[in-house]
């Protein structure tokens, strides 16, 4: 016996404020909520209005794409921006202390192979990318720790560690700016599909797809939040609501937990398959990372 | 990893004697404020940054004081005027006792 | 699952009035230990403490902080205050205060005539849309006072 699409989606809406909000709710004196959210935020109309966008979002706008940036308020985007206010550069940082660190049976650190990180400059655009030797496409996360493994004989790092924050996103910083160009041919195009089935597909107890919030609603209000295209381009991304770094595979976590359903490993062929989907579908927007999201 | 908490700062290289000059900083530090549970339900003992002092060539020039409602990774900017020449330090220290701190120099001109 | 079910859209109505239930469930339960947060009470005797008996007027105090912000996490807060900054005349403290967290002391600067300029910028948690105090104490040992409301919000993800 169905239950009425109302009843359904108030009863999630129950279920999603209540475990996804330890924090603050939209709350005004007196802790009602804000009749009209939709009014919030009247700067997202303004930038989207075409034809007058902001000049400083057009590298952040391909075609119909627009970066997650463009949904950000202005002070987020400041805060991008500038490298001591983005807290994302102190992984950056790290990883490049983590570099020139020398570990393993081999003697070696990244430095040893690669010389400066500035010879990655350019390297995670085309990333994920099919690695025939194994078969099998691999993150810029992957890629790491098969070097370390193979090539400097050290122990791979967790999947979320710091070291492994810390050093995807120095790598991907040296391309920041540089338009995602990831190969589409041959065995990666299994991949992509692959993906797109779990994008579309429905799931938890919301029985939502990531297209109702993300291709659907893009720009229009979920509560006080403006929904975004979801680009994986600004991974990994200071979320303001994690007060810390994270990866784009623990957002698609987040996004599955916040949908009510059962989530994936980090480091799954379930996420990489959907991470390679989504560079897809963002192909061309420009890599930010270090990113800051609320 | 050894240096997780170094500042970040920011200073101009030089200045022209009397210049008003912005110095940014940041540190990373999760500010805990004693109420965030983890992941097993337990408590995160509260242990945040509550003092910075800056010293201008040894001399104390800016100072703060801080509540738990201050963000985690905290991120501070303010001025200093450019008089002579040496060094800017900044010294955060958090309720564990433990201490980061940066020295910046600065070339002062005319 | 057909296509018809993969294509089908949730409008955005549905994804209002989920998201509006669930809003007012929480409001609802979280009313009780909200009451006893802090308060302009304790602002108040916080102010106290740190200017004693002196009255803060208003101006010199430029605050800037977006009435609405995206995460109470971190709000950005820029802070400047009218002074010539000389050894003469210049801004002592300036003291931030919140109406609407658990404890109301948010950060308290020294300042110095060194730095030329009392302009101030950082980032602060709000747990509720609520008004910030900002006060600044001034080498005479008079005091301004600047108010700023701001909304906090949490989207529909959290």
């Amino acid at each position: 016996m169905p239950m009425s699409r109302g009843v359904l989606c108030a009863l999630a809406g129950f279920v999603l404020a209540v475990f996804s909000c330890p924090g603050p709710v939209v709350a005004g004196e007196s802790g009602v909520a804000s009749p009209s959210p939709v009014d919030a935020a009247p700067h997202i109309d303004a930038a989207l209005a075409a034809p007058r966008i902001d000049a400083a979002l057009a590298p952040y706008i391909v075609g119909a794409k627009r970066s997650g940036y463009v949904y950000a308020l202005p002070e987020t985007r400041a805060m991008q921006d500038d490298e001591i206010m983005n807290p994302g550069f102190a992984w950056v940082e790290r990883g490049r202390g983590l570099w020139t660190e020398v570990e393993g049976a081999n003697g070696k650190s990244c430095a040893s192979c690669h010389g400066p990180v500035e010879s990655m400059a350019g390297k995670a655009v085309s990333y994920p990318k099919w690695k025939a030797s194994m078969n099998r496409p691999v993150t810029v996360e992957r890629q790491i720790n098969f070097c370390r493994v193979a090539a400097m004989k050290a122990e791979p790092w967790e999947h979320e560690s710091p070291q492994l924050l810390a050093m995807t996103t120095l790598i991907k910083q040296q391309s920041r700016g540089l338009p995602m160009s990831m190969a589409d041919d041959g065995p990666m195009r299994e991949w992509i599909d692959r993906g797109k089935a779990l994008y579309f597909a429905r799931r938890g107890q919301l029985d939502m797809s990531c297209k109702h919030c993300h291709d659907d609603h893009p720009g229009e209000k979920l509560r006080a939040e403006t929904l975004s295209q979801a680009h994986v381009n600004g991974f990994p991304t200071y979320r303001l609501g994690w007060q810390g770094l994270g990866s784009l595979h623990r957002r698609l976590e987040t996004c599955y937990e916040q949908m009510r359903a059962e989530t994936y490993p980090l480091g799954s062929d379930e996420y990489v398959a959907l991470e390679i989907f989504l560079t897809d579908r963002g192909r061309g927007l420009p890599i930010e990372t270090p990113s800051v999201r609320r | 990893m050894a240096d997780e908490n170094k500042p970040r700062v920011r200073v101009p290289k030089t200045a022209k004697k009397g210049e008003i000059f912005e110095v940014k900083t940041s540190v990373t530090h999760p500010m805990e404020n004693g109420s965030r549970k983890d992941k097993d339900g337990n408590v995160v003992p509260r242990n945040i940054i509550n003092k910075l002092v800056v010293k201008y060539n040894g001399k104390d020039v800016f100072g703060g004081d801080f509540g738990t409602a201050v963000s985690a990774n905290p991120f501070l900017s303010f001025h200093l005027k450019a008089e002579e020449s040496g060094k800017i330090d900044l010294t955060w220290t958090d309720e564990s006792g433990a201490v980061f701190t940066t020295t910046e120099t600065i070339t002062v001109e005319g | 699952m057909s296509n018809n079910e993969n294509e089908r859209r949730l409008s955005r109505r549905d994804l209002l009035v989920a998201a509006g239930t669930g809003l007012v469930a929480v409001a609802g339960i979280a009313l009780a230990p909200r009451a006893a947060l802090a308060a302009e009470g304790e602002a108040d005797k916080l102010m106290a403490d740190l200017i004693g008996a002196t009255k803060p007027a208003e101006g010199k105090i430029t605050l800037t902080i977006p009435e609405l912000a995206e995460n109470g996490g971190a709000v950005p807060v820029g802070i400047s205050v009218e002074s010539p900054m000389t050894d003469k005349d210049y801004v002592k403290a300036i003291h931030i205060i919140s109406e609407g967290n658990p404890t109301p002391n948010v950060a308290s600067y020294t300042l110095s005539p060194a730095c030329g300029k009392a302009s101030i910028n950082m980032r602060m948690r709000m747990a509720k849309s609520q008004k910030v105090r900002v006060v600044a104490v001034m080498s005479d040992g008079s005091a301004y006072i600047a108010r700023k409301d701001v909304k906090v919000t949490t989207g529909g993800c959290g």
